[in-house]
């Protein structure tokens, strides 16, 4: 309740002042509950993520990291087991409790899996995809689209002769980058990734760690991980969570050299 | 020790071997068999005109297969039509839409539905399925109809094959990860939409696989068909009349009219031809399989 009406607060002290939009969230979770069964899977989750910067959500298996990124574009939905309560705004948009609909949410975040996915098509017609179901129909833009966001992921200097090929066909690193650019075609505002180095050899995680660096020029990132190097290396933002509670959270310099709590200061000498 | 682990491992390999000629060989042995049985027929037809000529009358040694074989494919056709959207539809609610209860009471149903001998399927094809065509679907059409007819074989037909080909499919859309799922609904996709493009673009070799094989069951179904579809030597297109599928054929007259001369070499050509036509069946269904595997 208090911090429902915390929310209802901020949103109107957003609206009433002249604030600058990069400065503000552009995600926010309140009180967020996940209940699967008895089981308490996420408890009172709250957190800003800031816009343009990676953002990264560590903890150790099975702490809930995964089922809150399934959160914030309503993956849940899919699970009937899974009850979620609380509020995710994202540009003041409270996506658990909206009449938006579902698909133009999700639009909003592109999503990058632990493995990669290519769907059982063309290079080309994976990268189209989401174009096509905004309902862009015009073919130059969509070859425009797809060639600049290959082009975006490193892709296109390696795939340009064999854009009709399965997507299947490619490395897995190359279709992890593939689902990258897959995403960025719909225009996110936000990229969740889910682990998206953890099937990857060093240089294809490499590759898409540098790709991070760049994208958050222009997209907020949300990644989830367990490599506490990868984090050090990425973040600009930590979450570190235990047991489907947020334990600490703040700059990764702070962090990372002072944690405040037990559990983390733990999993820094076990990740060290 | 060592010579007896090396002996055993040769005897193994050997067995394995030995079975595996011994299945690959069979459909080569009943199929020279049945040919060889036959044979006596092609003296005094070609067998273009064994095949196409709708002639029978085998007290004047006619022997001509058209109705027979023409039977056979419309019943099966129609059983197709019946049965492949529902199973698809019934599939894909299964695997994408339902709760876990309803799959667990689903799996019994159609074990049961499975394992049920043809001959109720004929019984039940007798008792509800004929006077249904018979009382409530000819007189749509403005016609008369006994019953008996390719309409109600295909029905029975359609119902016979509904849990082989229902339970591969659910098989086949069950491999789909959840992943790939996630990824197109995560790209916008509706619930409807990732179906289509996932899990039934995706899995067309392992839909037509299904379908293929339910076709050849349907194709050399015998009794309950031969119950419900009336068993008269004539082509007709018209569903509503009876037909005499080749299986049905064989069957019925096996063993009682061979007295006439050529008979049973009529018989045994009937055999073969459902032979070559399941086989025919099983490369275009190969051949779609491959085509849609490299795309």
């Amino acid at each position: 309740m208090f911090l429902s009406e915390t929310v209802t607060m901020s949103d109107k002290e957003t609206s009433s002042k002249p604030t600058n939009k990069s400065a503000l969230p552009v995600l926010r979770v309140r009180n967020l509950n996940v209940f699967a069964g008895d089981h308490h899977i996420l408890n009172d989750i709250n957190l800003d993520i800031p816009r343009n910067k990676v953002t990264v959500l560590l903890g150790p298996s099975g702490c809930g990291k995964t089922t809150l990124l399934k959160c914030m574009n309503k993956l849940t939905d899919l699970y009937r087991e899974l009850k979620v309560s609380g509020n995710i705004l994202i540009e003041n948009d409270d996506i658990l409790n909206t009449t938006t609909n579902i698909p133009s949410i999700r639009q909003k975040m592109g999503l990058l899996s632990q493995r990669p996915y290519p769907l059982p098509v063309s290079i080309y017609k994976n990268v189209a995809y989401g174009l096509k179901l905004k309902g862009v129909r015009d073919k130059k833009l969509i070859e425009f689209s797809v060639e600049k966001h290959l082009r975006e992921t490193g892709l296109w200097e390696e795939v340009k002769n064999r854009l009709n090929s399965p997507a299947t066909s490619l490395s897995i690193g190359q279709q992890q980058r593939l689902c990258l650019a897959r995403g960025l075609a719909v225009k996110p505002t936000i990229i969740l990734a889910d682990e998206p180095t953890s099937a990857l050899d060093p240089i294809s995680s490499k590759i898409i760690e540098n790709l991070f660096k760049e994208l958050k020029k222009h997209y907020t990132i949300i990644l989830v991980t367990h490599v506490l190097r990868q984090a050090m290396r990425l973040a600009d933002h930590v979450i570190f969570m235990c047991d489907g509670k947020i334990i600490e959270q703040g700059q990764p310099d702070e962090l990372f050299k002072n944690p405040q709590t037990e559990e983390l200061r733990a999993y820094l000498v076990d990740g060290n | 020790m060592q010579l007896k682990r090396v002996l055993l491992d040769k005897i193994n390999g050997f067995w394995m071997v030995t079975s595996l000629a011994t299945i690959l060989c069979l459909p080569l042995i009943i199929g020279t068999g049945l040919y060889l049985k036959a044979a006596p027929l092609f003296d005094q037809q070609s067998f273009m005109s064994l095949v196409f000529s709708s002639n029978w009358a085998p007290s004047k040694g006619e022997f001509g297969f058209w109705p027979f074989i023409a039977g056979s494919l419309y019943v099966t056709l129609l059983s197709f039509l019946f049965t492949a959207p529902v199973c698809l539809l019934a599939a894909i609610y299964l695997t994408q839409f339902s709760s876990k209860q309803l799959i667990r009471v689903m799996h019994p149903v159609i074990d049961v539905l499975a394992g049920l001998p043809s001959v109720i399927y004929g019984v039940w094809g007798i008792l509800i399925i004929v006077p249904f065509v018979s009382d409530y679907v000819a007189p749509i059409f403005g016609t008369t109809s006994s019953g008996y007819s390719t309409l109600a074989g295909g029905i029975v037909l359609a119902v016979m094959c509904i849990p082989y080909i229902l339970n591969m499919l659910i098989e086949v859309f069950n491999t789909v990860p959840s992943g790939l799922k996630e990824a197109a609904l995560s790209m916008g996709a509706t619930r409807w939409e990732s179906v289509k493009h996932v899990v039934i673009r995706g899995n067309f070799p392992g839909i037509i696989s299904a379908y293929g094989l339910g076709i050849a069951k349907a194709f050399g179904e015998t009794i309950a068909v031969m119950m419900v579809v009336g068993n008269v030597v004539k082509v007709s297109g018209n569903p509503l009349h009876a037909a005499y599928p080749l299986p049905a054929l064989i069957a019925n007259n096996y063993g009682e009219m061979l007295s006439i001369p050529m008979y049973d070499a009529a018989l045994m050509f009937a055999a073969f031809l459902l032979l070559i036509i399941i086989l025919a069946f099983n490369l275009i269904f190969r051949y779609l399989i491959h085509k849609t595997k490299r795309q």
